[in-house]
């Protein structure tokens, strides 16, 4: 009887090979990124110390082995938090139009932007703003340049994640909110958005880890800096992402190793958002996995 | 969890304040969606302005020329050779990564348990947020020197294939080339190619597949009837997308390609650029002029991404679906 319902053999053996190939698919996959990682966790290690983060490259020239990459680090966090103070406010707006405010042919064709700003090359961006902002305005290089180029990145990852999750919002509560004559601006901003908001701080996380290490857009329009400029607005900064590329194009061997323990610093700051998003996520009771 | 405020007296007694209040919101979000097309509109429009100056007093015809620069004292500037670098690295990259990440989605949605199909998913994740920075470094300094073994293995046993030639050139060595930068960039799409699979894989209609198994289909055969037709217009897009993510890397190609702006088809050659790798290599030396020409094929670069994108919008609408979760 157990015969009768068996697939033949030909069917089982094709059965298994389909598995083995998606088994192989996935070695595939992950082999890169344990040659990757482990390969700069042991080039950057050698160098990666509390003085290398916290000692800039002033004075220091291509043939010496000291310096540091806390000018870099600087440019990095004011160029991320610029951006992030753009285009989270203007990203959580844009998502409440389209989920509160949609419907409209507008809102759907701004929704449709959105996608659209989601392919935009990152260099693209950087183009942008050396036409406009450089070359049109007249500004020199400055964070601030660097800050637009990556918020016109973040914006649509921003508006995506938090378009799910005031989607997610129960629509009882916002009738039970309307039921207590609270007006729908008040609704949307004291019960949608605390309700939705730890996915949204998830979903931040996860476009700052996303533009932290973006190199093409700064190149453009930060300049270089060896020495720590701690204003964003004015003057060329530095970026780990540039620090990185310079290093790797350089002849000497001091620059390269200092790019490989920058490059290690860019990685472990990204795992820490990473794993940072997603214990967020699970406490997130508004997605269930 | 959630708090709902009660309203306080005045907004009760002052349904007009409500709705004043109600207005200024909506215009303010609705603002924000106008400062969407502003960008995008404000985007194609500087590029073109800042392009023209090149286009104008360019002494090679700027589509077909494949030179970059001042050759002779003229200014001589030509996307044909960047365009077909860039087209030739990506669609390499994605004949490679495609069915890898097929496969990876699948075991994942399919074969793998629960518990570690969740880690996986956080596995290939991470892969795709690994910065592209990193990826160059990585490629440049440790992948192109490992890499020697199997262009010479390519290149003597497969070298009758056109794009495996190697005529007059050593491929014993090192070498920044197309076929070292396809690679690399497919490492990078993949996981992005991985991710959008795995959610379209698992909107499939669980009833279809349990339906699929109880007439008696293997696993392999329950995904080729039940999970791959239904999910087609999702591949596409996914592919599309990871399309439109390689045509616009920038500095991972720029570390690992030749940066020679000469149309050449034999991939194993050192040789080979890409528009976005060119904008990176050529920015710091250039002139005003030089500027305008590199915005000019960022216009291009613009153009051939939407292009993508509209593609990939399209056959997700036509599919009558929404794949708007991942990426």
């Amino acid at each position: 009887m157990t015969t009768l319902n068996r697939p033949s053999l030909r069917r089982r053996a094709t059965d298994r090979l389909a598995a083995a190939g998606f088994l192989l698919a996935l070695l595939l996959t992950l082999l890169p990124l344990g040659f990757v990682i482990g390969y700069v966790a042991e080039r950057g290690a050698t160098r990666l110390s509390a003085h290398f983060l916290t000692s800039s490259m002033a004075g220091v020239g291509p043939l010496d082995a000291g310096g540091g990459i806390a000018q870099a680090i600087v440019g990095t966090l004011e160029q991320v938090l610029v951006a992030s103070l753009i285009a989270v406010p203007l990203g959580l707006l844009v998502a409440i139009y389209i989920t509160e405010y949609g419907g409209s042919w507008f809102a759907t064709a701004v929704r449709f932007l959105i996608d659209v700003m989601t392919g935009i090359p990152s260099i693209v961006a950087g183009l942008f703003i050396l036409a406009f902002w450089l070359i049109e305005l007249g500004h020199g290089f400055s964070g601030l340049a660097g800050a637009f180029a990556l918020s016109i990145l973040e914006l649509p990852i921003v508006v995506r994640t938090s378009e799910q999750m005031i989607q997610l919002v129960p629509h009882g509560l916002r009738e039970a909110s309307y039921a207590l004559g609270v007006p729908k601006w008040r609704t949307v901003l004291r019960v949608v958005l605390p309700t939705a908001s730890t996915g949204i701080v998830t979903g931040v996380m996860l476009a700052v880890a996303r533009v932290i290490g973006e190199t093409a857009p700064v190149l453009l329009v930060i300049g270089n800096n060896n020495f720590i400029n701690g204003n964003v607005f004015h003057g060329a900064q530095a970026s780990l992402g540039v620090f990185i590329y310079q290093g790797a194009l350089s002849s000497s061997d001091f620059d390269v190793d200092r790019a490989w323990a920058a490059a290690l610093t860019l990685i472990l700051i990204v795992v820490v958002l990473y794993v940072a998003a997603r214990v967020l996520t699970r406490r997130n009771h508004l997605v269930r996995r | 969890m959630t708090v709902v405020t009660a309203p306080d007296a005045a907004s009760l007694r002052s349904g007009s304040r409500a709705r004043r209040g109600d207005a200024v919101f909506e215009g303010l979000a609705r603002a924000a969606g106008a400062l969407v097309f502003a960008i995008l509109g404000a985007i194609a429009i500087f590029l073109i302005v800042k392009a023209v100056p090149a286009l104008r007093g360019d002494q090679a015809n700027f589509f077909t020329s494949q030179a970059w620069g001042d050759v002779g004292g003229t200014h001589e500037f030509g996307i044909a050779a960047l365009v077909f670098g860039t087209v030739v690295t990506s669609v390499l990259a994605l004949v490679m990564a495609v069915p890898v990440a097929i496969g990876v989605a699948l075991y994942i949605t399919e074969y793998a348990p629960r518990r570690i199909s969740t880690l996986l998913g956080y596995a290939t994740d991470l892969l795709a947020s690994v910065p592209s920075v990193v990826y160059g470094l990585w490629g440049f300094e440790f992948f192109i020197h490992h890499t020697i073994g199997v262009q010479s293995f390519l290149a003597r046993y497969f070298g009758w294939i056109p794009i495996f030639r190697h005529p007059g050139a050593d491929v014993d060595v090192i070498s920044k080339s197309i076929f070292n930068a396809s690679i690399v960039l497919a490492i990078m799409v993949l996981p992005i190619v991985a991710a959008v699979c795995r959610e379209v894989f698992r909107q499939v209609d669980p009833a279809e597949k349990e339906a699929a198994l109880a007439l008696g289909a293997t696993r392999w055969e329950m995904i080729r009837t039940a999970v791959l037709p239904t999910s087609r217009p999702g591949i596409i897009s996914a592919v599309m997308l990871g399309l439109g993510r390689a045509l616009g890397e920038t500095i991972a190609v720029a570390l690992i390609i030749g940066n020679v702006t000469t149309i050449n088809s034999h991939i194993l050659v050192p040789g080979g650029n890409t528009i976005a790798a060119n904008i990176a290599n050529q920015f710091g030396e250039s002139d005003d002029f030089g500027r305008s020409a590199l915005i000019a094929s960022g216009l291009v670069l613009f153009i051939l991404t939407l292009g993508v994108n509209l593609i990939a919008r399209w056959v997700i609408l036509r599919s009558g679906k929404e794949e708007r979760s991942a990426v």
